[in-house]
């Protein structure tokens, strides 16, 4: 029996977990996946919650329901990866031994990281969106709030979801203003980039908007500590910001098991080929979504694309062929920019998100690049499509590689 | 992408300034685009270009928080060398590409 291994039942786990099962022989193969947690979240909600929209209840569900039939499921924590002995021991003290291991153990987020973040005002005046448990201590705190400064601050890069923390603050600007109380409620958005966002284009585009929703921008802060006493960020080259209310993106790093197996950067990433999606040191060792350092977004979508691109490469390692199948780095986020609308970036490794419109060229239905109210569908639908179609590995009407079809190349 | 003379010697800079080809890069050209963004080098400068250049060379992402962790400065220290941008400055006079931030 030929054993194919997968760590990490979150996004990319369950939806790898769907698409060998159905192409891989069960006679012949056993395929297995582990997870510490019973609970699946839906994490692109999380940003809804602390404004009331989604709670709790709207981004949980069990992830026995998303593992097909045919896969063995072990929920224990991974205490290491044994590379060289193709092995996996497990927190109770149980060996797994694979041929072909597929590492999904996603990325979090670490205040310890940061000196002052995780003191007297953590869950009272600062607060994170990236755990359920942030998400719904600020939902709590902002039903009360009654104004003054809110920042909304990120550490260090990479983080997860890159866009989050600007549909953060949309959000916030949507809610404070039909609470009423917006003119006393002051928006900054602290961030370590040079702009609102990595890529020229869409930084012009966001910029814009932030502008037009008077939200200020601190750019180029780089957070060494958090000054709980005096409520202020503190930056390496000694600049300041002060907060009333303070929502972090703490570090985002790998799991410690990826440390304890020494396997990882120095955020816990696997060094990973950004095209085959094979460890770079590993034959038969595999990363998707978070847990790998190839240079794109950190997101679902992904993490969506890129399974399909590795199923690929799979197939020929087990089936002996030279891995043929290359991923672009292809990433597609809807951003919330409040009241009802939202816009739409689709980019990969060598082009930034671009203006046109998604998925069909001229038709869309999204508008690329544009603030719309039917790219606000979008996202809504977007947790329709996750459990039902995405997490099950089913294919969405949308190609892995990246289309220049419908884009118009700008220049300024 | 243009040629510029820096120090005497004839070099590829892109339209930001940045070395084209890495292996163009000498001390004394270090030195002139280092007066150009207003810094002096001294020995520690150095060593820390010795560590980008390193990097770069074997194809590791470049971070502030890796440069950090170099062994040569801790965060801190790097940003009083190359203050207002630690990371674009340095590997501007290191004479490697401008590290791009992926999210
Ligand atoms: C606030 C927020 C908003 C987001 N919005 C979007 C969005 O709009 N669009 C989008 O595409 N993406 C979005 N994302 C990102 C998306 O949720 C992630 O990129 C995606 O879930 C990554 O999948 P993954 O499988 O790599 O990691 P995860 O889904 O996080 O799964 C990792 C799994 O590994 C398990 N694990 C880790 N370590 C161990 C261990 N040692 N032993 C056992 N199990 C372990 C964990 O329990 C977890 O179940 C958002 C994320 C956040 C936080």
């Amino acid at each position: 029996m030929q054993k194919l291994l997968i760590l990490g039942g979150g996004t990319a786990g369950t939806m790898m977990a769907n698409k060998l099962v159905k192409a891989l022989d069960n006679e012949e193969w056993e395929i297995t996946i582990v997870d510490k947690y019973k609970t699946h979240y839906y994490q692109p909600g999380f940003l809804f919650i602390p404004f009331g929209i989604y709670n709790r209840k709207d981004v949980e569900k069990p992830k026995a329901n998303f593992f097909p039939p045919g896969v063995k499921v072990i929920f224990s924590d991974v205490n290491k990866i044994e590379p060289d002995e193709n092995k996996v021991l497990l927190e109770d003290g149980r060996v797994l031994h694979y041929n072909y291991l597929i590492i999904a153990t996603g990325t979090k987020t670490v205040p310890e990281e940061t000196p002052g973040l995780k003191e007297k005002l953590w869950y009272k005046d600062i607060f994170d969106f990236y755990t359920v448990e942030g998400a719904c201590a600020l939902q709590r705190k902002f039903k009360q709030w009654e104004g003054g400064k809110l920042v909304m601050a990120i550490t260090e890069l990479p983080y997860k979801c890159p866009v989050a923390p600007l549909e953060f603050v949309f959000l916030a600007d949507d809610y404070f203003t039909k609470k009423g109380i917006r003119d006393k409620v002051d928006i900054t958005l602290v961030t370590p980039l040079p702009g609102a966002f990595t890529k020229p284009v869409a930084t012009k585009m966001l910029s814009e908007l932030l502008k037009d929703k008077n939200i200020n921008v601190e750019s180029e802060f780089y957070i060494e500590s958090i000054n709980n006493d005096e409520k202020k960020l503190v930056s390496y080259d000694n600049k300041e910001v002060p907060f009333d209310l303070l929502t972090i993106v703490p570090v985002n790093m790998g799991d410690p098991m990826i440390a304890r197996s020494e396997m990882g950067d120095d955020l816990n990433f696997v060094p990973t080929n950004k095209h085959t999606l094979q460890s770079e040191k590993y034959e038969n060792i595999f990363v998707l979504g978070d847990a790998s350092n190839i240079p794109t977004s950190k997101a679902g979508s992904v993490a969506h694309f890129a399974s399909e691109i590795l199923f690929d490469n799979i197939m020929d390692a087990i089936e002996g062929r030279p891995l043929s199948a290359k991923f672009d780095g292809h990433a597609n986020c809807y951003i919330e920019t409040g009241f009802g609308k939202g816009a739409l970036i689709d980019f990969n490794y060598d082009t930034e998100p671009l203006p046109g419109t998604f998925p069909l060229p001229g038709l869309g239905p999204f508008g690329l690049l544009k603030n719309t109210k039917i790219n606000h569908y979008g996202k809504i639908m977007f947790r329709w499509i996750y459990w039902h179609i995405l997490l099950k590995g089913k294919e969405l009407p949308v190609e892995a590689d990246m289309t220049m079809a419908g884009k118009k190349k700008v220049s300024f | 992408m243009a040629d510029k003379v820096i120090a005497g010697k004839t070099v590829q800079v892109n339209d930001e300034g940045y070395l084209l080809d890495a292996s163009q890069w000498d001390k004394e050209i270090a030195v002139e685009i280092a007066k150009e963004i207003g810094i002096e080098l001294t020995d520690k400068h150095f060593e820390v270009l010795a560590f980008l250049r390193e990097k770069k060379e074997a194809g590791e992402p470049l971070t502030i928080r890796k440069v950090g962790k170099s062994g040569i400065v801790d965060i801190k220290e790097f940003y009083a060398l190359f203050p207002g941008g630690p990371l674009k400055y340095s590997s501007k006079i290191a004479g490697i590409p401008k590290p791009v931030s992926c999210v």
